[in-house]
């Protein structure tokens, strides 16, 4: 039996060790389309506040981990396949077979269509590639115009906040990571990091990026005749806002969301929404053909709904699901739990599942508990008497069993008004209910 | 054979001398607010819950991990921080459904029990025999269900 | 080092709070904790203080092994003058509040003058401030702790607070920490509710013991100390199983039980409210009374009782927030909420004793008090009306009924909320009061323990069994047992007992240690955690200078060697019953031989020579 696995993701990575545990005599490959080992994305904002070096990075850090378990990496990338002959063409025009494959292909960054996007001091902030060409550019000092302030976004900006560059954030939506926090958690962490000095936008969007001195627009012109747009420097942009305002900066970094990479399945009966859809044993429309991590789309664990949850612990979990059933053994998934952590500047927030709640008519209820001065959050929202979602901010201790409680939908009982009332006795609840500690 | 943390409840009396054992052990100091196992109090049912990582042969915050830094202790089979690799990134900490992976702000590192190398401070501190390093060969399912215990054996004053 | 050498001292009037260093000089004549902040308070406030005038002040104070492994070092004392006695007051508190305070980064916090308006303290290691309290006047113990949980977000918050009977004056009101823990006598609750400060919030994040001087001999020796712990009958088996209420037939057997205001010395319902009941299923619920023993921070012994009210009895039917468990019965409470009002009925007291902790008031006080005015009215002094119902002895309504007023500040309630002393000369009859300098007794009759009696007249803060448990000698035989019916070698061992005690005070840790351990076992813990050279000698100087420092203070506070002396009835009236039937206490034998000891003047003041000992 040969497994194929494009993508040296996360998701990738585990699932061919775990196809080697489930199966001693598979042949196993796993295709990176990058140069550098198997690594991690999330690990790129360290490296970006040389907390660690690019090895650092790396998913596995023993050496000769995947020879040891004989694991075959190719360097290459899938530019289409076919699935009669069970076949992939790579871009240097070779082709690989397989008898079960796995699509890890993970995402990409989107770069919005505004006139400039291409420009060579726009960057992404996605590779390690991506990473180097930042770290060149964004010195102490730096004026740094970072898009988007979702998930992503806020991660990078810890790493350019510590590098030391002067950072403004625009963002299109109403509140900083709107798709993850609550409206009133989203905002006490722009009040934060506003606080730590970066300049936060919210509510804009970029219409414009220019070389700076370039013919500048009529706003622009305008702008800078009343004396409310920025100087011009000879080296830098002119970034120009859906308000018209006008902003210097030496450095635009693209945070404005990702994108399954999904191009290669086109015309392959691999059926993609979003990402590519699969089944709770990870199985894509294609018999024989898995998907895991930031590609693929599978059924919320709460609402049904096919979602793509792009979190390291969700690529782990769908990808060691999808190696068993390679391997010819049983494994569901139930669903998917979208889980995150952020850490902007020091100020440590989660949001976990159903975050927003349901409505009273659907057997919803939530309690929120705010201290703005103090920097601390909780809400917890409840379906009758199961939870499922929370955000916090400012609580470090003990959060994960916010996901176990909602991910084994534990009945809460009682416990539940105990919550409503104070939901800081998360903790015991999670011992006394799903421990029956107490 | 393998070891494991054994907990009784029923025998806690909620001295927290286990927690500042941990604290010392992996701190050099006693302070409980960053103790890797954690007495939890039921005030109205009189009951104090010694609550740990078991050690689950999932591992949910090893796989989690971006960079490789929790690793299976090939003595003990804990699932330990390598602290000069991680990151701080905290995935781990929302990962493990036990809640048992915690953030340290001052290092900025996260932390979890590692049984101390074989020698768990928290049970050789424990007056009472409440936490215990046993052989054991059972899953982490096993060693949860088994931790919960019974709930009503009252009164539970030792002789 | 074991002392974070750093005071917070928060000027309530002006709503300021800054950081002090400790006095490290003092430090090593002082130790810490009782001693330490005794030491500041004497120097700081005006003996002739009136106890609830801004200019008194309030310490709150760890010790230098506490939050450490030292077996039982979570202590913490409040310092004050007290409200209910005028005399110095040092009351002590396990729980887990000193520790996290200790863990804050402080060794003590002062407080001075009066908040305008209710305030609460909030640490958080250095980060401190006086934050506003009115939503939390008015509320019990209980709410306040939760409140402040919730609203911080962090149910490891520690929090020291008072109940409505600290706002509303009750006399005796304590602090109460952990829901069930009080640094309870002299009023000390009462002092911090004079100063509009309702609670103080610690969470310490910073720890302690990071520079101990020996820190491998220390874990050494707090590992053999504890070793004694467990090895000895009484703290590794008899207050683990019943906790102090392993005394109450013990000590009614010794006929020194005080029963009905101190009329009689034996209770004849005492094994109903003994230890041993808590352990028997009832025939209601047939369930035990006792849910289980829990420790404070620190403790290998864990005497602590947690129990749970029968939900059928009369005082808490329809009350489903008294169901659950919660802390006591405790030997002391047992005996003043029961022996001493003639009330057997085990449901009725814990949940009178729950009440206490729920509002802050002393049970040891209240008790003693219900039964001054149970033999007011058994005199026809008080009546019916006056009350507001019937209290004769025995009546356990009664009992429950006044614990409500009294928590509330409801009609008598107020009255009862004076204490016997004051209660008792109200009404004409100041002699019916037992206690001295107006704190009331607590549980040991001292006609059938003789030097109970000397170490009660002689007590720094008023009628009290922790300075000097000489129950230990005289029953226990804990260090040498002594015949507890003779004065004779009582002045030196009621003194031995004051000054070892005051050690045991300022170090960090439980007093009940003393029933293993001796000085020579508390040493090497001091010396390995402490900078510094701590022998036995200066440690002995050291509780001895204490005890005179406390005393100096009472002296210019107005005390003399009159307030030394027991009310009449002990003296006059025999025990009619038990091993000490026909006996009263020698009282009036042993004080002289008591001041020799201590190198006082027939006055009871010390003389020069004896402060130049000292070096005080």
């Amino acid at each position: 039996m040969k497994h194929v696995i494009i993508g040296n993701g996360p998701a990738g990575v585990v699932a061919a060790e775990a196809l080697r545990k489930a199966d001693a005599a598979a042949e196993i490959v796993l295709i990176g389309a990058e140069p550098e080992p198997a690594y991690s994305r999330m690990a790129i904002p360290y490296l970006l506040e040389g907390n660690i070096d690019e090895s650092g990075t790396w998913l596995r850090k023993t050496e000769g981990h995947f020879a040891r378990l004989r694991i075959r990496e190719l360097q290459a990338r899938v530019v289409s396949m076919n699935t009669t002959q069970r076949k992939l063409l790579l871009a240097d025009g070779q082709f690989e077979t397989y008898d079960r494959l796995l699509i890890a292909s993970g995402s990409h960054p989107v770069r919005p269509s505004i006139p400039g996007i291409d420009l060579p001091q726009v960057q992404t902030c996605w590779t390690l590639a991506d990473a180097r060409a930042i770290a060149s550019l964004a010195k102490p000092g730096t004026r740094v115009l970072q898009l988007g302030a979702g998930f992503i976004g806020c991660i990078i900006m810890e790493a350019l906040a510590a590098r030391g560059v002067e950072l403004t954030v625009v963002e299109m939506g109403d509140r900083m990571v709107p798709r993850m926090m609550t409206p009133k958690a989203g905002g006490m962490i722009k009040q934060w990091v506003e606080s730590k000095g970066v300049r936060v936008l919210t509510g804009k969007g970029v219409q414009r990026i220019a070389p700076a001195g370039a013919n500048p627009g009529l706003l622009d012109r305008l702008a800078q005749a009343v004396g409310v747009g920025a100087k011009s420097e000879a080296s830098g942009l002119t970034v120009t806002l859906s308000d018209g305002e006008a902003l210097g900066c030496d450095l635009v970094i693209v945070a404005a969301g990702v994108a399954p990479n999904v191009g290669f399945l086109e015309n392959t009966g691999v059926q993609v929404a979003k990402g590519v859809l699969v089944d709770s044993r990870m199985q894509t429309t294609v018999a024989g053909i898995y998907a895991a991590g930031d590609v693929a789309e599978a059924p919320d664990l709460l609402t049904g709904a096919h979602l793509v949850a792009a979190i390291q612990p969700n690529a782990a979990d769908q990808a060691r699901v999808a190696a068993l059933n390679m391997a010819g053994r049983e494994a569901q998934l139930p669903g998917v739990l979208a889980i995150n952590v952020l850490d902007t500047l020091g100020l440590v927030s989660t949001s976990f599942g159903q975050w927003w709640g349901e409505t009273a008519q659907n057997g919803g209820a939530g309690t929120e508990l705010v201290d703005s001065a103090n920097h601390r959050y909780l809400s917890l929202q409840f379906k009758d008497d199961v939870l499922i979602g929370a955000t916090s901010i400012g609580h470090t201790e003990h959060v994960g069993v916010l996901r176990g409680l909602i991910q084994t939908r534990t009945r809460l009982g009682s416990w539940k008004d105990a919550l409503l009332k104070d939901p800081n006795c998360y903790m015991a609840a999670y011992l006394a209910s799903a421990q029956r500690a107490a | 054979m393998q070891k494991s943390l054994h907990i009784d409840a029923n025998k806690c009396t909620g001295c927290l001398q286990c927690e500042m054992a941990c604290s010392y052990e992996n701190h050099g100091v006693f302070n409980i607010s960053k103790s890797r196992i954690k007495v939890f109090n039921f005030e109205h049912a009189g009951r104090k819950v010694p609550y740990t990582c078991t050690q689950c042969s999932e591992a949910w915050c090893m796989t989690a991990c971006p960079v490789d830094a929790i690793r299976i202790d090939a003595g003990t089979g804990a699932k330990a921080v390598h602290e000069d690799i991680c990151v701080g990134c905290k995935v781990c900490t929302i990962a493990c459904p036990f809640g048992t992976v915690n953030y340290i702000a001052e290092t900025g590192k996260v932390q979890k029990c590692d049984l101390c190398g074989g020698e768990p401070a928290c049970a050789d501190a424990c007056p009472t025999g409440a936490i215990t390093y046993v052989d054991a060969d059972w899953t982490g399912l096993d060693k949860m269900r088994a931790w919960a215990g019974k709930t009503d054996t009252q009164p539970r004053a030792t002789a | 080092m074991a002392w974070n050498r750093k005071l917070l001292r928060v000027d309530l009037s002006k709503g300021t709070c800054k950081a002090e260093p400790l006095n490290m000089e003092w430090a090593q004549e002082y130790l810490g904790q009782r001693g330490l902040a005794t030491k500041y308070f004497v120097e700081e406030v005006d003996p002739k203080v009136d106890p609830l005038a801004p200019e008194n002040k309030l310490i709150m104070t760890t010790g230098p092994l506490t939050g450490t492994v030292a077996s039982t070092g979570g202590r913490y004392s409040v310092v004050t003058k007290g409200a209910l006695t005028g005399a110095i007051a040092c009351s002590n508190s396990g729980g887990y509040f000193g520790a996290e305070l200790k863990f804050s980064g402080w060794d003590m916090i002062i407080f001075e003058g009066k908040s305008p308006k209710p305030v609460y303290l909030s640490i958080e290691d250095d980060k401190v401030e006086l934050r506003d309290a009115s939503h939390l006047w008015g509320k019990t113990v209980f709410q306040t702790e939760e409140i402040i949980k919730s609203s911080h977000q962090d149910p490891q918050i520690r929090v020291s607070s008072i109940g409505r009977s600290g706002e509303n004056g009750v006399l005796f009101a304590c602090v109460v920490n952990d829901l069930h823990r009080a640094a309870g006598r002299s009023g000390v609750g009462t002092v911090m509710g004079s100063k509009n400060l309702k609670a103080v919030a610690v969470r310490g994040k910073s720890g302690s013991g990071g520079a101990l001087k020996d820190a491998k001999g220390f874990m050494a020796a707090t590992k053999a100390a504890k070793k004694v712990l467990a090895d000895n009958a009484v703290t590794g088996q008899g207050l683990p199983k019943y906790g102090t209420q392993v005394l109450m037939n013990v000590i009614n057997e010794m006929g020194a039980l005080p029963t009905r205001n101190h009329r009689d010395v034996q209770f004849e319902d005492a094994r109903k409210i003994s230890g041993e009941a808590m352990h028997e299923k009832r025939p209601t619920d047939g369930k035990t009374h006792l849910v289980t023993n829990a420790a404070c921070f620190g403790c290998t012994i864990a005497c602590g009782r947690i129990s749970r009210i029968d939900e059928t009895h009369f005082s808490v039917v329809n009350k489903p927030q008294y169901w659950g468990a919660s802390g006591g019965l405790e030997y002391e409470a047992a005996w003043a909420l029961g022996a001493a009002n003639g009330v057997g009925d085990l449901e009725a007291l814990q949940y009178v004793n729950v009440l206490c902790n729920e509002d802050g008031f002393d049970p040891i006080t209240f008790g003693a008090t219900i039964a001054a005015a149970m033999e007011l009215y058994d005199l026809g002094i008080l009546t019916k009306e006056q009350i507001g119902l019937e209290a004769p002895f025995g009546s356990a309504q009664a009992l429950v009924e006044l614990a409500q007023m009294t928590a509330q500040g409801i009609g008598f309630g107020k009255e009862l909320g004076m204490g016997s002393a004051r209660l008792c000369a109200k009404y004409g009859r100041p002699e019916l009061s037992m206690g001295v300098k107006k704190q009331e007794f607590p549980a040991y009759d001292s006609r059938g323990i003789q030097g109970m009696g000397l170490g009660y007249a002689t007590s720094n803060r008023g009628a009290c069994h922790l300075r000097a448990y000489t129950v230990a000698s005289e029953v226990l035989g804990i260090p040498v047992k002594t015949d507890p019916l003779v004065t004779e070698g009582k002045a030196d061992l009621v003194k031995a007992f004051q000054d070892a005690t005051s050690v045991f005070d300022s170090a960090g840790v439980c007093a009940f240690t003393t029933f293993a351990w001796s000085l020579a076992d508390l040493q090497p813990q001091l010396d390995t955690a402490c900078e510094g050279d701590w022998t036995m000698e200066k440690l002995a100087l050291l509780g001895e200078r204490i005890w005179n420092m406390e005393r100096l203070f009472n002296n210019a506070a107005g005390f003399t060697a009159k307030d030394d002396d027991l009310p009449p009835r002990l003296k006059t009236e025999a025990a009619k019953t038990g091993p000490a039937k026909g006996l009263v206490n020698g009282i009036d034998k042993m004080r002289p031989e008591y001041y020799k000891a201590r190198g006082w003047t027939p006055e009871g003041v010390p003389t020069k020579e004896t402060l130049d000992r000292l070096g005080l």
